[in-house]
């Protein structure tokens, strides 16, 4: 049993926050994968998705779902990451502060990401965009 | 507790239709910053907060949160409510800030 397939994301088109990580659950929910890994990956595509919305003019989620792994690949159109260290620490945003202001921009998403990953990396062109891929191994069972 | 009995001890504006009335509530999460909400809130707890937009109900339904308390009296806007509705997530209302409605939950919960 495989599975892959991808979604678009529009940045800056709130209205569809969440569209590609619910249509992701939904997905996993179908191929009865357990829900503490649904939890998990559902997180992290989330917090994905919301990076390409908030930062990026688009970008697009690509899945891969077996049996045993969980692949998720995240890719924008940029501006890029100046520097990464500095991205991944925790309460570190470089949000405007409208995006602040509605509870987004918390310097939270990528650590979140990570977290909830087993595998994860991240790569960024500044002037060009940025690639985080994050792999998640399914726990048996369904809780 | 029932979601039910949340609503009829903090006098609560309804402003989505509640499927889940008599589901039964065991946590409740306070917070306005969305991530830490899908970080640490429990599932298929009560949410309170003081945002009113949209995304809050992406980030519930995500969650399996079937209600969110917005406090201070701000009103949910438009499209949160109409996304609500289709997503099953009930948003309620109250003039209370979120540390009163938290405190009066909290006794439900502990009491």
């Amino acid at each position: 049993m495989k599975k892959e397939g991808f979604f678009n994301i529009v940045g800056g088109d709130f209205s569809r926050s969440g569209e590609a990580s619910t249509q992701l659950k939904q997905i996993l929910h179908s191929m009865g994968i357990n829900n503490d890994t649904i939890r998990r990956a559902s997180i992290s595509t989330f917090e994905a998705e919301m990076n390409v919305i908030i930062y990026t003019p688009a970008g697009m989620l690509k899945y891969e779902i077996d049996d045993d792994i969980i692949k998720i690949i995240v890719q924008d159109m940029g501006p890029g990451i100046e520097d990464i260290d500095l991205a991944m620490k925790e309460g570190y945003s470089t949000a405007p502060d409208w995006v602040r202001e509605m509870g987004w921009g918390a310097g939270m998403g990528l650590p979140n990401m990570k977290k909830n990953s087993d595998e994860f990396k991240i790569d960024s062109v500044p002037g060009e965009g940025t690639t985080v891929e994050m792999i998640i191994y399914p726990k048996k069972g369904r809780e | 507790m029932k979601i039910s009995e949340v609503i009829s001890k903090l006098q609560l504006t309804a402003y989505t239709r509640m499927p889940g009335g008599e589901e039964l509530i065991n946590n409740v999460y306070v917070s306005d910053l969305l991530s830490d909400v899908m970080a640490n809130a429990h599932e298929k707890g009560i949410w309170i907060t003081l945002q009113t937009h949209i995304n809050v109900v992406a980030v519930a339904a995500m969650k399996n949160i079937p209600a969110v308390i917005i406090v201070n009296g701000r009103k949910p806007d438009d499209d949160t409510l109409k996304k609500a509705t289709d997503e099953g997530v009930a948003i309620l209302g109250t003039d209370m800030h979120a540390f009163e409605a938290a405190g009066i939950l909290y006794n439900m919960l502990n009491g």
